[in-house]
C-alpha cells in the first residue's frame, strides 16, 4: 500500500482525550462527526484542513490515556493513511491494528519530517519518503498481520468463524 | 532462569512456558466492559454472531454516565440493559453500584492468578489483588464476547522497591505521583510493572489500589502486587473461585529496578495538563482553586474519606471553592453514611454525589468552566479531561484535596494547624 500525503506533526505524549474528547465517547458516534471532532482540543485547523491520505507525526506514547478506540477510528474516518510516531500507547496500538490504520514506529523519520511536507509511505516495501530522504520502519509481528491484511480485527474475526 | 508473575499466568493460559515478546492468544477468566457495552454489542452483531461465547466471562457495570445525563445517554444504558438481559449476563451492575474498578473486586470478579481483560484503560487496577489485568479496545471486546480469545503480547517486567515508613499524611497517591514524575508517562510503555517492598506489604488494600490504578499513567500494559494478608481478607470474603496466589521467582527476569524510600517523601502534585509533570505541592502552594473533585477509581474509598472528614469535621469549606464528593461505590458509600462522614461533609458545604465516575472524562456533574482551576483525587489531568480544555487541572492526595477546601488555595497540610 502507498499512502501519500501532507504531515501533520506533533510532540510527546499526544493522548486520546485531545484526539477525541472524552465528553463526546457517547454522543458523537457518526463517523462523519467524528471526524470533524478530530484533534479538537490540540489543533483546531486538522479537521477543517485534513486530507484523504495525510499523515500524522507524533513523538513518544502516541495516544497514550484512554482505551477509548475512537482516538484511533476518528483519524481513520477523516481521512488519515498513517501515524508515524517514535512509540506508540499500548492500547492505542492494538486500536489502531484492529482498525486497519497503519501505525509505524521510526525514531529517525519522526526527527527528518517536517510539518506541511508531503511525504510518501511504502507499507510493503517499509519505507518512508520525505525531503530529508528514505526512512525504513520495522514490520508488523507476523501474528498480527493476519488482522491487519484482512481489513481490522472485525472482518478478521468474522473470516475466522468462516462468517 | 525462573519466571515473572506475568510469565507464568499467561503462560499458564496458553498452555506452554512463554517469554517476553512472544504473541499468545488465550481465552481471559474475566472480561470487564462498562457504558461502551452498547457500543460493543453493536459490533459483536455487525460479526455476525447471534449469542456470547460465554455470558458468564462478561461483567457489565455501568458507571461512565450514571444517572444518564442526556437521551443519548439514557439510550445507551437502555442498550445495554436489554443486551445483557437478551444474552444472558448474570454479572450486569446497574447505575447504583458504582465504578467498574472498584466494583469487580467488591463483588469478587478479581482474584489472584485470574486473568482479566477490560475496556477501560484503568483495568491494570487489579494487580493490585495479584491478577494479571489489563486495558483492551472495544472491538476487541466484541471479538472476544463472539470468540472468546484474544492476542496478547507477553510483556518485559520492570519492578518499582519501595521501603521506609511514611511520614504522617503522605500517602500511595503522593508516591505514586513522584514515580509517574520520576519515570514519565512512558517510563513503563508495554511492561508489566511489579509493586514490592516493606512499605507496600504494610499497606492497605485502598492505599495498594493507587499504584496499580495509575500504572495505566505510565504506560503499563498491566501491574502486580503480593496479595498481602489484608488483601486475602478482602479477597476471603468475596471470590467464589478457588485461586492460588503467584508469585514472580527470585531469579526471574527483571528488565529495570526502581527503588525508593518514603521516609523523606512531600506531598506531591501532578500539574496541568500530564500526569507526569509532577512537583512538592510547596511549588504550587497559594494557586487559587475553584472546584475540588473528590472522587474516582483512585482516591474515593473509605480511608480516603476519613481523611477528608477528618479535616473538615467542624470546620467550612472556603466560599471561593466549590467540593464535590462521588464515593467509589455504593458499598462505600453505605459505610461512610453509617460513619457520619457524609454529614460532616455535607455540613462542611459539600455537594455529595452519587458513586460513580462523575466529571472524571467530562461528561457530567462538574464540568468547569473557562479558566477553572480544579484539584482532583483522580488519575488524569489532560487537557480536556473534565469535559473543558480551557480548564487547569491538578491531581492531588485527598488529604491535599480537604486542606486545600478550607482555603480556596493548593495547600501543603504540613503547614497547617489541623489537630487531626
Amino acid at each position: 500500500m502507498i499512502i501519500k500525503g501532507r504531515v501533520w506533526k506533533y510532540g510527546d505524549d499526544i493522548n486520546t482525550d485531545v484526539i477525541f474528547p472524552g465528553k463526546y465517547t457517547y454522543t458523537v458516534t457518526d463517523s462523519k462527526e467524528m471526524a470533524r471532532v478530530a484533534m479538537e482540543d490540540l489543533d483546531a485547523r486538522f479537521a477543517k484542513e485534513v486530507q484523504k491520505g495525510d499523515i500524522i507525526v507524533g513523538g513518544k506514547n502516541f495516544g497514550c490515556g484512554s482505551s477509548r478506540e475512537q482516538a484511533a477510528s476518528c483519524l481513520l474516518y477523516a481521512g488519515v493513511g498513517a501515524i508515524v510516531a517514535k512509540s506508540f500507547s499500548r492500547i492505542y496500538f492494538r486500536n489502531c491494528i484492529n482498525f486497519g490504520l497503519p501505525a509505524l514506529t521510526s525514531a529517525l523519520a519522526v526527527d527528518a519530517l517536517q510539518d506541511g511536507e508531503t511525504a510518501e509511505i511504502d507499507t510493503a516495501k517499509g519505507e518512508i519518503h520525505c525531503s530529508a530522504g528514505i526512512f525504513q520502519f520495522p514490520p508488523l509481528p507476523n501474528e498480527v498481520v493476519g488482522i491487519f491484511d484482512a481489513g481490522g480485527l472485525i472482518p478478521y474475526v468474522q473470516k475466522k468463524l468462516g462468517l | 532462569m525462573g519466571k515473572t508473575f506475568t510469565e507464568k499466568v499467561l503462560g499458564r493460559k496458553a498452555g506452554k512456558a512463554v517469554v517476553p515478546g512472544e504473541i499468545i492468544e488465550i481465552k481471559p477468566d474475566v472480561a470487564m466492559s462498562h457504558d461502551n457495552t452498547a457500543a460493543i454489542s453493536k459490533t459483536f452483531y455487525q460479526i455476525g454472531v447471534n449469542r456470547l461465547f460465554d455470558p458468564d466471562m462478561h461483567v457489565v457495570i455501568l458507571d461512565h454516565c450514571t444517572p444518564a445525563a442526556n437521551e443519548k445517554f439514557a439510550q445507551n444504558h437502555k442498550d445495554i440493559r436489554e443486551f445483557v438481559q437478551k444474552q444472558g449476563i448474570r454479572n450486569f451492575y446497574d447505575i447504583e453500584v458504582g465504578i467498574c474498578h472498584q466494583v469487580m473486586p467488591e463483588k469478587g470478579h478479581v482474584w489472584p492468578g485470574a486473568v482479566i481483560v477490560g475496556s477501560d484503560s484503568h483495568t491494570t487496577s487489579y494487580g493490585a489483588f495479584g491478577a494479571f489485568a489489563t486495558g483492551i479496545g472495544r472491538s476487541e471486546m466484541a471479538a472476544i464476547m463472539a470468540m472468546g480469545k484474544i492476542w496478547l503480547r507477553v510483556p518485559e517486567t520492570i519492578r518499582v522497591t519501595v521501603d521506609g515508613v511514611f511520614p504522617a499524611g503522605i500517602t500511595s497517591k503522593d508516591l505514586m505521583l513522584k514515580i509517574a514524575g520520576d519515570i514519565g508517562a512512558d517510563g513503563a510503555l508495554y511492561k508489566a510493572i511489579e509493586f514490592t517492598g516493606p512499605a507496600i506489604d504494610r499497606m492497605t488494600v485502598a492505599s495498594r489500589f493507587v499504584f496499580a490504578n495509575m500504572s495505566a499513567e505510565i504506560g503499563a500494559k498491566n501491574a502486580y502486587m503480593i496479595p498481602n494478608a489484608e488483601t486475602q481478607a478482602f479477597l476471603e470474603k468475596r471470590v467464589k473461585t478457588t485461586y492460588e496466589v503467584v508469585a514472580s521467582d527470585p531469579d526471574a527476569e527483571i528488565e529495570a529496578e526502581y527503588a525508593y524510600d518514603v521516609s523523606t517523601l512531600e506531598p506531591m502534585i501532578a500539574c496541568p495538563h500530564t500526569v507526569d509533570n509532577v512537583c512538592p505541592v510547596t511549588k504550587v502552594r497559594g494557586t487559587r482553586v475553584n472546584q475540588i473533585f473528590f472522587g474516582s477509581c483512585t482516591n474515593a474509598r473509605v480511608e480516603d474519606f476519613q481523611v477528608v472528614a477528618a479535616v473538615l469535621k467542624g470546620r467550612k469549606i472556603s466560599p471561593d471553592v466549590r467540593m464535590i464528593i462521588f464515593p467509589a461505590s455504593q458499598e462505600v458509600f453505605l459505610e461512610v453514611l453509617k460513619r457520619g462522614w457524609i454529614t460532616t461533609l455535607a455540613a462542611a458545604g459539600c455537594v455529595i454525589m452519587n458513586p460513580g465516575c462523575g466529571p472524571c472524562m467530562g461528561n457530567h456533574e462538574g464540568v468547569p468552566a473557562n479558566g477553572e482551576v480544579v484539584l482532583a483525587t483522580s488519575n488524569r489531568n489532560f487537557k480536556g479531561r473534565l469535559g473543558n480544555k480551557e480548564a487547569q487541572v491538578y491531581l492531588v492526595s485527598p488529604l491535599t484535596a480537604a486542606v486545600s477546601a478550607l482555603t480556596g488555595r493548593i495547600e501543603d497540610f504540613r503547614d497547617m494547624q489541623l489537630n487531626l
